[in-house]
């Protein structure tokens, strides 16, 4: 059919963020996968705390009235009330900005103009957490439990919370209706370690030099892809991107494919980062400067 | 001819301590808190950050080597997490909620307020008068299943009993049903709905105002308007002031996104949000006190003017702190 055909770009979830400074940090925003999941990893602590607390009420405190039943409702509702709010309110606006779940999956709360996160934002996006989802959901249960089991109220309620559930998926930023009202979205804190420079590992050998033409083959695109296959690659890519790079360029093999890659990864660098700063700059192999 | 050197080897060289240094402090501060840092390293520390946010412009614009702009940026993005992303002290951040954020959101909306309040007085005037002139307008305004009885059919005594019958059912039980009650649901619809451009907002404040009217009024018939406003105003003053203040909320949201002025819609949006959304975390802890107004003031509270007292010390209270006017403290 036409309609399956149409290509659609991958949705990127990188944006520009840009500091006080006026540098552009790009960030990775969270994917609503993993907005959920940590919400779900939340809601499941929360869950297990409040269940041990009833038991240890139930068992250590009314064992010998007959008040356990309304003293388990009143642990719930306020309980769960003070404890999610609480939760996510202070989590959020600790140093860390995330919560127990959000840190686990390596996300945090920033603001979106690229300003330091408030105490305000953080109340307004969680307080619109009890309106898009929690409020709902105990009338669904209160409803439930007084058998008042109205169908339209079932309907409304759901398609309340589908709508509040779903808005991330229909704004590009993944963006609850919490986080639009406050002016955050939650991103991705990423950590690493800083890698070997390739060119500076001084050799006790002499270089290899290559031809002019040899080094005219290639941009900054292929450039960066070998140096992932240096960095990262398996000696079975070495061997067919060194291979590859020999017959384009006309080279002898020499039987040290890594070296042979190295050194030409050095001089192509260092001829592309000249021939950029004086405005020549070379994306790809198809662009010609 | 010696090996080529490419700018990120020389600016590797020129720099990187000042990194390692950077990192070894954020790494620290993420492991516990900026508490653990020394004096040394404090001062240094944004210093680090913006050296280092300098060294990423420059290699961003001079070096092909990707894996150090990679790491670059993590090292910035997390140094600027731990200088710009965090909210301050968490406690004063709560406190300055309570002193300032929420007293100033609810005061700031104090036109869309009386929009609001006015909408539910006429609403309440129209069902007192409708039900008044005919009482059949009763049964289209309340549902049955809401009125529990309290219809113009029912007698004085059975409508009096519903007012004091503090002693057979449990307070907490009540607390717990008043939270999911039929207002709650209204204060959170009036501010929701007010995304729909605050239409159904002042449809919902008006119905809202019948409904209250047309109990009124049946009271008033049988001669009961004086214990039935001391058996609401206990908690109602809390509650429908709650419900007024979801509702001008809601207006200026709907306001907001309607009439965006010079600024794009989402910004209005968002501005509109910051003090709508905290009146609303008022506006729920209004409700949580209302809920323990009635599941326990009223029913240990049996005598009317001792009702009617603490109804209106509450409502004074709620006035004194929201529109009081305070000193021109720190700026937010």
């Amino acid at each position: 059919m036409r309609w399956s055909r149409r290509r659609k770009a991958p949705v990127s979830l990188r944006r520009q963020f840009v500091t006080p400074e006026g540098v552009d940090l790009r960030l990775n925003l969270a994917g609503a996968g993993e907005r959920a999941t940590a919400f779900l990893i939340d809601a499941l602590i929360m869950l297990l705390l409040l269940i041990a607390v009833s038991v240890f009420f139930a068992m250590v405190v009314t064992t010998n009235t007959g008040q356990s039943n309304t003293a388990l409702v009143i642990i719930w509702l306020l309980g769960f009330f003070v404890l999610r709010n609480g939760w996510f309110i202070l989590f959020e606006l600790s140093g860390r900005g995330a919560t127990p779940g959000k840190r686990l999956l390596g996300l945090r709360v920033v603001a979106r103009d690229g300003s330091r996160l408030t105490g305000g934002a953080v109340l307004v996006r969680n307080a619109m957490r009890e309106i898009e989802l929690f409020l709902p959901l105990s009338f669904l249960v209160a409803d439930a439990s007084q058998s008042r089991l109205d169908a339209i109220i079932y309907i409304l309620a759901f398609s309340w919370v589908a709508l509040f559930l779903f808005f991330p998926l229909f704004n590009r930023d993944r963006l609850r209706i919490g986080d639009l009202l406050a002016g955050t979205w939650v991103v991705h804190t990423v950590r690493g370690e800083l890698a070997d420079d390739l060119v500076g590992v001084v050799t006790t050998r002499q270089r290899r030099t290559f031809s002019d033409a040899a080094l005219a083959l290639y941009g900054i695109y292929e450039l960066q892809t070998l140096e992932d296959v240096l960095r990262r690659g398996t000696d079975e890519a070495v061997v067919v991107v060194a291979a590859s790079i020999r017959t384009k360029a006309g080279l002898a093999d020499d039987g040290d494919d890594y070296g042979f890659l190295s050194d030409y990864y050095a001089a192509l660098c260092a001829r592309l980062e000249r021939n950029a700063l004086h405005g020549r700059r070379r994306e790809n192999k198809f662009t010609q400067t | 001819m010696t090996a080529p050197l490419v700018n990120a080897t020389r600016f590797r060289a020129a720099h990187q301590e000042a990194w390692a240094r950077l990192e070894a402090i954020v790494t620290r501060i993420e492991k516990r808190s900026v508490r653990v840092l020394d004096e040394d390293d404090l001062l240094a520390l944004p210093v680090l950050y913006r050296t280092t946010l300098s060294s990423l412009s420059v290699v961003r614009e001079t070096s092909l080597d990707r894996a150090l702009q990679a790491y670059l940026e993590q090292l910035c993005t997390r140094a600027y997490f731990q200088i710009y992303g965090a909210p301050g002290n968490t406690w004063r951040q709560i406190a300055q909620f309570f002193t300032r954020g929420w007293p100033r959101a609810v005061a700031s909306l104090w036109r869309e307020t009386l929009v609001a309040a006015l909408l539910g007085v006429l609403g309440t005037a129209l069902g007192y008068w409708l039900v008044s002139h005919d009482p059949a307008w009763f049964f289209s305004i309340i549902p049955s299943e809401m009125a529990e009885g309290r219809d113009p059919s029912a007698s004085a005594q059975s409508l009096r009993e519903v007012l004091y019958n503090g002693d057979e059912t449990d307070p907490l039980a009540t607390f717990a049903a008043y939270l999911f009650t039929h207002n709650a649901q209204v204060a959170l619809f009036a501010f929701a709905l007010g995304f729909a451009f605050a239409v159904p907002t002042a449809l919902l404040l008006v119905y809202n105002g019948l409904t209250l009217g047309a109990l009124v009024a049946v009271y008033a018939q049988k001669g009961l308007a004086t214990e039935l406003a001391g058996w609401l105003i206990i908690h109602g003053s809390t509650e429908l002031f709650a419900i007024t203040l979801a509702g001008a909320a809601g207006f200026r949201i709907g306001l907001a996104v309607a009439f965006p002025g010079r600024q794009n819609r989402l910004d209005s949006a968002v501005i509109a949000g910051r003090t709508g959304g905290t009146a609303m975390a008022g506006v729920v802890l209004m409700l949580l006190v209302a809920g323990l107004l009635e599941g326990i003031g009223r029913q240990t509270v049996q005598v009317d003017w001792q009702r009617y007292a603490v109804g209106l010390a509450v409502f004074t209270g709620w006035l004194v702190y929201y529109y009081l006017p305070r000193g021109r403290d720190a700026v937010v």
